[in-house]
């Protein structure tokens, strides 16, 4: 453990303590932030002069594509995605590859040299979740979770359309705590089980095969179960009709669904005092909402349908959206949806690989590279960032890039820097195709986002949205010692001079986990182990053993053995559980 | 032009990646920093130097510099790749990914080269007056986008996948190719004098391959657009009765592959 760390003289940026940019020195003592620092913890202190930089509490990726059985899919059928991209090892760090899909190694790295310390895997199919955990426990210095694919499982399914949404949340809780998995994700919510039968719902009220239920019925179930545990994150949701044209209206009719399910989390953790409620208020978080914002019938009057969203988003306290920018360059298209990833294979012919999980899941990959001479490529651009600029309250929005999918995260600072400079959209709509200009609204905001509001987008509101801001994403008293420097003065920023801003953001002039150096102006200087977080939720015993009486019964159409089911703890590295609905008997007994 | 000579000093265990014989990176440096360069040998970085005996001078710019390489270099890799100018003339047979990706300028292999030769190229002039291996001019493992620039030629035979993905630019093969010559090419022109195996444009779409000699298994998904007599393949003028295929019907339903084969030879 690190011992005593000052950061002076730097223009803080803390947004969940509404500091905006004041002059402030920063205290570090074991690892996490205290007020102040005395005596010999004072004078032993590591001192960083912060003078004329910018800091802000470490990177928060709430919703990345960084491990398991999908990623390291991309990773073997794309070795034009590493060859051209390989990185020597040094004496502190390993050697890797990768351009769109990282070695575990180098995700670790430039993920820290950009300033980020906290990552969030999107999708963990259960029975993948053995090698989700073991590419966590292998990337360098980030502490990680993941969410666990839930939307179309069979369990889930059968209970919700019984009527039987204890014995739902009893699954819920069983199965995070068997894969030690961290939030409820939902994938094409009944969609992807018709996919079986080469088939999708395209409509929030279209029952599915055999199970019969319906979108909406998942999405309301699942948000009930995740407040009825008292679940860190909200439902994490995909919503149906990905990717096509118009879906728009589908995404907003989905948001509507959780609008009067009560927010309850409950969870026994230690909530630092923080200026602005740290606890989340929304009850659906949608993922990557670019993919889901298309407006128009076809490809042909294919138009950009972030407006619908927005206006909504703007009307509603419930909900939190990542963008899932495109940064226009090469991606790799993975998700848990496989009838969108088929349909674009069948626009594209590009190379593509699809997985059936057994009574849980799918998902498929693709090889994709977006192009500015391409106008729905260009569109999509244009989508990504109206979806953040449009909506004026920046406590409802995450910046991502849905790393692969819209591009990889080292893209970043390249979306901070539209985001904040109009010249540097104006650069790039000279370069794209018009139709980011016509068939979108981005051409008519000025807005330009400041420091603090970037720091809202890609520290403190992902910290909140998932319920880690008790030690993430902020910098008061408690938190972890995570905290960010970038060399640019803010006093002095001129946002016309975009590049500056790129660079910036490119390589954080120090990068501080746990109050020890991890990285400094594009350097690895230490390969701490992160941790993995988890919840354990709980619920009621009776019900939890009737529960898995229907598992077990049901296990004979899994192709593995119900005792190699669970994720064993020797897969964890650094532990780090959060008991969710934790009645005290039932702690003991456990 | 200044000349630089490259002595290999003996047989050669591991196969070295020698990308840094190139024009672009001698010019301007002394003989010493060119002795200094880096190569790789397995997980081991060693110099130039220790492969070969160094004479001459490179010139102050690439355009200005010709590296004759005396002797059989079959085990060093990426001689020249990525190269935008001047000139390199090996004295010998070269190893794997000569002329990879290269840009500009000139490669002259008096012998055969290995596999890879001129793979992804953009530009300047690949010559092989030996055998090249397999993948000529082709795009690497799991891309299809391979040659789009410059020429390369081959007066022996090559093997499997040449001009795999080709975008653009010319091969012209003295000799004959075995499978797959020209799988998946959008543009571009290849001729082969000699025969082909099987496999020859499989799912092009576009660009012209020509076959002098005999075709032994047409792929299936070619259709027959009549007979030429001396027909022009890009800047070329075939001499002779060809017949012509559009295609590969196999994959697109608007193909505009054109395929020639020697209506002597016959498919």
């Amino acid at each position: 453990m690190p011992g005593t760390m000052v950061i002076i003289n730097g223009y803080v940026f803390d947004p969940l303590n509404e500091i905006d940019g004041e002059i402030k020195d920063i205290f570090i003592k074991d690892g996490k932030i205290v007020e102040d620092l005395t005596g010999s913890g004072l004078r032993d202190a590591k001192v960083i002069d912060a003078h004329g930089k910018t800091v802000m509490p470490g990177g928060v990726d709430s919703h990345s594509h960084v491990a398991g059985a999908k990623v390291n899919g991309g990773r073997m059928m794309c070795p034009e995605d590493r060859y051209k991209w390989s990185t020597k090892k040094t004496e502190l760090t390993h050697s890797g590859s990768g351009n769109t899909v990282h070695s575990v190694y180098v995700q670790g790295y430039d993920y820290a040299k950009m300033g980020y310390t906290t990552v969030f895997e999107a999708a963990i199919p259960p029975m993948e979740a053995r090698h989700t955990h073991e590419e966590m426990r292998s990337t360098p210095i980030l502490d990680m979770g993941g969410y666990l694919v839930l939307g179309n499982n069979w369990f889930i399914m059968r209970y919700l359309k019984e009527g039987n949404i204890e014995k739902a949340a009893a699954y819920t809780a069983w199965m995070m705590r068997t894969h030690k998995a961290y939030g409820i994700k939902c994938v094409n919510p009944a969609g992807v089980e018709n996919w079986g039968w080469g088939k999708n719902v395209s409509s929030l009220d279209e029952p599915n095969i055999h199970f019969g239920i319906t979108p909406r019925e998942v999405i309301r179930g699942l948000a009930e179960i995740n407040e009825m545990l008292g679940m860190p994150m909200s439902l994490h949701l995909h919503a149906n009709n990905l990717g096509h044209p118009g879906c728009w209206e589908t995404t907003r009719d989905s948001l509507d669904v959780t609008r009067d399910v009560k927010v309850e989390c409950n969870m026994d953790v230690e909530w630092q005092k923080t200026k602005i409620d740290p606890k989340r208020t929304q009850s659906v978080y949608l993922a990557h909402a670019q993919f889901n914002s298309f407006g128009g019938t076809s490809w042909g009057d294919f138009e950009s349908g972030a407006k619908g969203i927005v206006d909504y988003v703007n009307k509603s306290d419930h909900v939190v959206i990542d963008n899932g920018a495109v940064p226009f360059g090469p991606a790799t298209v993975m998700t848990g949806d496989g009838p969108a990833i088929h349909h674009l294979y069948k626009l594209t012919g590009n190379k593509w690989s699809n997985k059936d999980i057994e009574l849980e899941c799918g998902s498929g990959i693709l090889s994709f590279n977006y192009l500015k001479a391409n106008p729905v490529h260009s569109v999509e651009w244009a989508i990504g960032l109206e979806l953040l600029l449009l909506v004026n309250d920046p406590w409802k929005t995450i910046l991502t890039t849905d790393h692969p999918n819209g591009g990889p995260f080292t893209k970043y600072p390249q979306v901070i820097t539209w985001l904040m400079s109009k010249k540097a959209r104006a650069a790039t709509f000279a370069e794209c195709h018009k139709w980011a200009q016509d068939r979108s609204s981005l051409g008519g905001t000025d807005r330009e986002m400041t420091l603090y509001e970037i720091a809202i987008l890609t520290r403190a509101n992902p910290a909140r949205t998932v319920g880690i801001a008790h030690r993430k994403g902020h910098l008061g008293a408690g938190a972890d010692g995570d905290v960010t420097i970038y060399d640019f003065d803010p006093s002095k920023l001129d946002v016309n001079d975009y590049t500056k801003i790129t660079r910036g953001f490119q390589n954080a002039a120090y990068t501080i986990k746990d109050g020890g150096i991890v990285a400094a102006n594009g350097e690895i200087l230490s390969v701490p182990q992160g941790r993995t977080y988890f919840t354990e939720p709980h619920k009621d015993d009776a019900i939890e053993k009737e529960m898995l009486k229907d598992v077990q019964k049901w296990f004979k159409y899994y192709t593995i053995g119900f005792a190699n089911y669970p994720v064993p703890d020797k897969y964890i590295r650094n532990s780090a559980p959060v008991q969710v609905n934790k009645p005290l008997e039932a702690v003991v007994r456990r | 032009m200044s000349e630089l000579l490259l002595r290999p000093k003996g047989s050669i265990d591991i196969m070295i990646e020698a990308e840094v014989i190139n024009p672009d990176i001698f010019a301007g440096k002394t003989l010493s920093e060119i002795e200094q360069l880096i190569v790789w040998q397995g997980a081991k970085q060693l110099p130039l130097s220790g492969f070969f005996d160094v004479e001459g001078s490179a010139g102050s710019t690439a355009a200005d510099t010709k590296i004759i390489i005396k002797g059989d270099v079959t085990r060093v890799k990426h001689i020249g790749h990525g190269m935008k100018a001047g000139e390199i003339v090996i004295e010998g047979s070269s190893g794997m990914h000569v002329g990879s990706e290269m840009i500009g300028g000139s490669i002259l292999v008096k012998g055969d080269a290995g596999s890879w030769a001129g793979m992804e190229m953009k530009g300047g002039t690949l010559h092989i007056t030996g055998n090249a291996g397999d993948h000529v001019g082709c795009a690497y493992r799991g891309s299809w986008r391979g040659m789009n620039g410059g020429k390369i030629l081959i007066d022996g035979n090559a093997r499997s996948q040449l001009g795999g993905g080709m975008n653009g630019g010319e091969i012209h093969v003295g000799g004959s190719v075995e499978n797959f010559a020209g799988i998946r090419m959008n543009s571009g022109l290849i001729v082969v004098k000699g025969d082909a195996i099987r496999g020859v444009g499989a799912q092009m779409s576009g660009g012209i391959f020509v076959v002098s000699g005999r075709i032994k298994q047409l792929s299936p998904g070619f259709e027959y657009a009549g007979t030429e007599q001396n027909p022009k393949a890009g800047g070329t003028v075939l001499s002779g009765e060809f017949m012509k295929f559009t295609g590969d019907y196999a994959i697109s339903k608007t193909p505009k592959g054109t395929l020639f084969a020697s209506k002597n030879e016959g498919v």
